[in-house]
């Protein structure tokens, strides 16, 4: 009825809506595919966005009342903070501005459950519901069918806002605004989290069976605002690229659950794109660190592991052998391949243009240079390689695990710059060790090593690594970034 | 009638995560940064639930001023999210052919 007033009754008909939603979604998977290659992506996420602006503009040809005011206010607030945000964030902060961006999209979700919720009113879970999207309007009845809206809707509320929650935590630990070590309940965790999920459960199969109460309604997001909180609290800097990818998958799941509710497919694709996406990377990172989903979940692996690592230390009274930046200098002058090994000490440091500038040095002087690259070094899913693309190095040097281990044989040094545990020999020799079986760099196959590293403080995990006291392993101490630009000056005196 | 539309929105969400799982089994581990952004920018797509619903809204006020926080939090999602994206891409893009601070020639390949 209402909408643009030039609209023509065709451009406001439901099919043509429809249509348009398809070529949206079509558009979503096409950009995606382009991702399957760096040569190609760029476009494929402009594919994407072009969807999206689709899927945006045939919402707004109809809405249900034309709101325009409070849209124009609510896009333009988005914008206000979203444009500078995504121009300003620098490439180390990519973490938490992924978590943050995955946040608001959780937020949005449980608001528009909750909305729905408030609209609906007494017929919320009755036995005759009205869906009306911008497709029509359904009139169900009947007990079945009505309980099955419901049921999505309470879903995108629940996950939604633990999605909301949850990213937030990430966000303020990886921001440094909470402390990035496990924050537990102790022995309680486990089970406040069961009765929290409890809680939320009931309160939720309650509403979809028809309790009109909104305090209900609040009171299931509050528990599930708590659980997002405690399942991310406990969570150590290590495990977050598995935590972020989680919440991105929960985020997506809730859209789709949304898209069910309103009868809206483009949000039922979409939802379920992104769902899949963030389910494949959690497993993706799950299996690089040999952990298991729950396990993670679960948290407390940074204070189990210290203690492990505790007792680890005593056994190494093996000597650490330093070394000056002027040695490293010589042994990378005169070597024949070189492999760098980033971690997340490189990006705290900043010191990807720094490694860089030594590569270039480095080849100058007819030295191979490549990257070898662990699935979970950093904070999240290819974070290191973001990294390495904004200092300009060549996409075809970073090699991915897989590729980059058969090649330490004949590697001359390997260079490890800030990272740890996923170098870690005892993965494959110490049964004991609480991160055996963990795929590692096996950095220690290659002729030698030199390890820049702020102090011998073990990693997240919090276990000692015994790549530090190999005999062909030499530490070259301090920050990342001063360390490496170090060597890059002594190079030019050789 | 009824039942179709909801059960063919099922089969849609069922096959849609088919989709998801062969489509993004293809991106490499290098472009996972920006894959998760991309997908973040992606579920934004929840800013159409509340263009949809704050019609809907009539006089409860409340309800307004979530809807309108919703719409703002997914256009921040959908837009930081291109954005931001982009930017990463285009860092991946390699051989710069860009006019900024262009890293001179010695490029990577020297052999």
């Amino acid at each position: 009825m209402t909408g643009l007033p030039l609209a023509t009754s065709w451009l406001q008909s439901e099919s043509f809506i429809y249509v348009l939603y398809i070529i949206a979604f079509a558009l979503f998977i096409q950009g995606l595919r382009g991702l399957a290659g760096p040569t190609t992506a760029v476009r494929g996420n402009r594919i994407a966005a072009v969807g999206m602006a689709i899927a945006v503009v045939a919402t707004l040809l109809k809405p249900s009342e034309g709101e325009w005011g409070l849209i124009a206010l609510g896009v333009a607030l988005g914008a206000a903070v979203g444009v500078p945000a995504a121009r300003n964030v620098k490439m180390t902060a990519m973490p938490q501005m992924v978590a943050l961006f995955n946040g608001v999209g959780g937020g949005a979700v449980f608001l528009i459950a909750w909305s729905e919720f408030r609209r609906h009113g007494s017929t919320y879970g009755s036995h005759t519901i009205h869906i009306i999207g911008n497709l029509g309007t359904l009139t169900i009845t009947g007990g079945a069918v009505a309980t099955y809206i419901a049921v999505f809707s309470v879903f995108a509320a629940i996950v939604g806002s633990i999605s909301f929650w949850g990213s937030n935590i990430a966000f303020g630990k990886l921001q440094e605004i909470l402390p990035g070590r496990p924050i537990t309940l102790g022995p309680f965790q486990q089970v406040v989290n069961l009765v929290l999920l409890v809680l939320a459960l009931a309160a939720g199969v309650d509403l979809i069976a028809g309790a009109h109460s909104e305090a209900l309604f609040i009171g299931m997001l509050v528990c599930a605002a708590l659980l997002g909180n405690f399942l991310v609290l406990p969570i150590g800097g290590a495990d977050m690229p598995v935590v972020i990818s989680l919440l991105n998958a929960f985020t997506g799941l809730s859209a789709a659950a949304t898209g069910v509710a309103l009868n809206n497919p483009a949000l039922i694709v979409a939802g379920m794109i992104v769902g899949a996406s963030g389910t494949i990377l959690t497993n993706l990172m799950a299996v690089a660190m040999n952990r298991s989903i729950p396990s993670i979940v679960a948290g407390g692996f940074g204070g189990g592991g210290a203690v492990a690592g505790a007792e680890g230390a005593g056994e190494h009274a093996g000597t650490v052998k330093s070394v000056s930046a002027t040695d490293a200098a010589i042994q990378l002058a005169y070597a024949n391949k070189v492999v760098i090994v980033p971690g997340y000490g490189m990006a705290v440091a900043q010191a990807q243009h720094a490694v860089r500038e030594l590569t270039k040095e480095l080849e100058k002087r007819g030295v191979e240079v490549s990257y070898a690259i662990h699935p979970v070094a950093g904070r999240m899913p290819g974070h290191m390689n973001v990294l390495l693309a904004e200092a300009d190095v060549p996409y075809d040097q970073l090699k991915e695990m897989d590729d980059a281990n058969p090649e330490f044989d004949r590697t001359d040094v390997s260079l490890v710059i800030g990272a740890n545990d996923v170098t870690n020999p005892a993965a494959k020799n110490t049964p004991s060790s609480p991160i055996y079986g963990m795929p590692i760099l096996e950095v220690n196959n290659s002729h030698s090593v030199i390890v820049i590293k702020r102090s011998m403080n073990p990693g997240f995990a919090g276990i000692e690594n015994e790549l530090y006291y190999e005999p062909e392993t030499s530490m070259l101490f301090g920050d990342a970034k001063s360390a490496v630009a170090d060597i890059t000056a002594e190079l030019a005196n050789i | 009638m009824l039942a179709s539309v909801l059960t063919t929105n099922l089969a849609i969400l069922v096959l849609a995560g088919f989709i998801g799982f062969v489509v993004i089994s293809k991106v490499p581990n290098t472009l996972h940064t920006p894959l998760m952004s991309g997908t973040n920018a992606i579920h934004g797509i929840v800013l159409l639930g509340g263009l949809i619903v704050i019609g809907l809204a009539g006089n409860d006020t409340f309800n307004k001023v979530i809807l309108v926080i919703a719409i703002m939090f997914g256009t921040i999602n959908i837009v930081g999210g291109f954005l931001v994206t982009d930017r990463m891409l285009e860092m991946f893009k390699s051989k710069p052919k860009r006019k900024d601070e262009g890293t001179s020639d010695g490029e990577g390949d020297s052999k």
